[in-house]
């Protein structure tokens, strides 16, 4: 077992690498050929370019023999009738027979959501820029209960069979009426966190339990049903991040110094 | 030494909280819900120690190259001054960094079997290849187009909220439209483009950006860019799909 598991990752290793080439070629292009200025702090500049390579090689690798084959084996035996009906024809299972199922989509899109490197730096630049006021957790939590809402909802859609523009559709009036009344200081940040949610950790999983759940439910098929997932949980985030900061301003004002500080910026330097 | 040691530390207890629920959750729904032996618990293990080790040490390296990288970019293109070169810069690091991308790939082939499947382009692998290269080159363009678009915005410092909902107001009119087989792809394609390393780099150069031209607030400004590379690639494929199936 060693023995593949060394070549496995010397694997994810190697193609980590190669899917940094093209970054790194870019960048050094663009340093030599057109900016031609000395970055700072090279060195370590560098020595940090080889922890992303290495971090992110160990990290897919742990996926890919840890959580992805038990979050699969999960998601199948969660959607199976045989567990979910307790001896009964899955014809005659109601919407309501899935509690279970609905229940793992919340938590494991929540648990995922929150190990998703990309939305880690996202909210360190968050906190950063906003002077600690978008806090790091709440950005993330808030991030991660769109995702959970998400795709619980989008297994209560595909056991139900009703289409996707519905909720689609009502995810964006709400969200365009929301940004009317956000604060200004959050709109990009929120729409941002739409996309980072459906990364490395979460999409994996996540198309497992739609396929698992189209393929057993009966009349869904899992070409037209089984997507979507990732659609609304692009969607979720962006709703709940501005929800987040309008919880926050209405504390603030209310609680004066009690509550948590309103969503301010600081003002960048001058060049 | 015993300094670095401690910054280690809690570099992975960090880590450790970040992967928390997972564990839980997972440990909850196997003990109390499914109660079914798990196969290969020593591999399970060691896997979550490489998630753990690999996370902590990726964000190591975001703080100390990702984040410095792109604000340096950012910096070096502004005092530069030249407008061309910086979007030039948007545009090639958006293609470069998708039209490689291996879950755009996959989804790109099966795309492909999907429409020869439909009957819009003729069934055999020849075509179906041609398909799917010409869908990865289209989400590449459409990736970065969406960071030439994304930067311009930064540095006119239009609202982000008109150019978000009127994208989403054409994905809705297109979907109309468009033949119902590419529509699921379409709306995961989005989220296939913005991987764990283009991310951190984006954002850094966004808020960069904003930070160094004045009358900008890296706030309001400076993110948004991951935005639209989120939403671009959902329009030009259900564009894809309305022309091949025309």
């Amino acid at each position: 077992m060693t023995g593949a598991l060394i070549t496995d990752l010397g694997e994810t290793m190697l193609s980590t690498v190669f899917d940094v080439v093209p970054i790194a070629a870019i960048l050094l292009g663009f340093q030599l050929g057109v900016l031609r200025r000395r970055i700072p702090n090279l060195r370590r500049v560098l020595i940090g370019s080889g922890y992303v390579v290495l971090g992110l090689g160990f990290f897919l690798f742990g996926l890919e023999h840890a959580l992805f084959p038990l979050g699969k084996v999960m998601a199948q035996q969660l959607t199976d009738p045989a567990f979910i009906g307790a001896g009964r024809m899955a014809d005659a299972l109601s919407w309501a027979d899935y509690y279970w199922t609905y229940l793992f989509a919340f938590a494991i899109g929540f648990s995922t959501t929150i190990a998703e490197p990309a939305l880690i730096a996202v909210s360190i630049k968050a906190r950063e820029v906003s002077g600690g006021a978008v806090g790091a957790w709440g950005l993330r939590v808030a991030v991660a209960l769109g995702v959970a809402a998400s795709i619980a909802i989008g297994a209560l859609r595909i056991v139900t069979g009703t289409p996707l523009y519905l909720y689609m559709i009502v995810g964006y009036l709400v969200l365009v009426i929301q940004t009317f009344f956000a604060p200004r200081m959050i709109v990009a940040l929120a729409y941002d966190s739409g996309g980072v949610t459906t990364s490395t950790v979460t999409v994996p999983l996540v198309t497992a339990l739609g396929l698992g759940l189209a393929s057993s439910v009966p009349g869904r098929s899992a070409l037209l049903d089984g997507f979507g997932l990732i659609a609304l949980a692009s969607l979720f985030p962006m709703i709940t991040v501005i929800g987040y900061a309008q919880i926050s301003a209405r504390l603030a004002r209310r609680g004066g110094r009690a509550g948590p500080r309103p969503i301010a910026a600081k003002e960048g330097p001058s060049p | 030494m015993s300094a670095s040691l401690r910054g280690v530390l809690s570099l992975f207890s960090e880590t450790l909280r970040d992967l928390a629920p997972i564990l839980l959750i997972i440990t909850f729904f196997q003990v109390a819900v499914l109660r079914q032996p798990v196969d290969n618990l020593a591999e399970i293990a060691i896997g979550f120690v490489f998630v753990l080790l690999g996370l902590g040490i990726f964000i190591r390296g975001l703080e100390m190259a990702l984040f410095p990288l792109g604000e340096t970019l950012a910096n070096a293109f502004v005092r530069k001054g030249s407008l061309f070169w910086l979007l030039l810069f948007a545009f090639g690091l958006g293609f470069g960094t998708t039209v490689a991308e291996p879950a755009l790939i996959a989804v790109s082939e099966e795309a492909a079997k999907v429409m020869s499947g439909a009957g819009f382009i003729e069934a055999g692998a020849a075509s179906e290849s041609g398909t799917a290269k010409a869908l990865r080159y289209t989400v590449a363009v459409s990736v970065g187009s969406s960071l030439v678009l994304g930067v311009l915005r930064i540095l006119k410092g239009w609202p982000i909220q008109w150019l978000i909902i009127s994208g989403y107001m054409i994905v809705v009119a297109i979907t109309s439209i468009a033949p119902v087989e590419i529509v699921g792809i379409a709306y995961d394609s989005g989220g296939v483009t913005t991987s764990t390393i283009t991310v951190p780099l984006v954002t850094a150069l966004g808020v960069g950006l904003a930070t160094v031209i004045k009358g900008r607030n890296p706030m309001i400004d400076g993110f948004g860019l991951i935005a639209f590379a989120s939403l671009f690639p959902i329009i030009f494929v259900l564009l894809f799909g309305v022309v091949i199936s025309a």
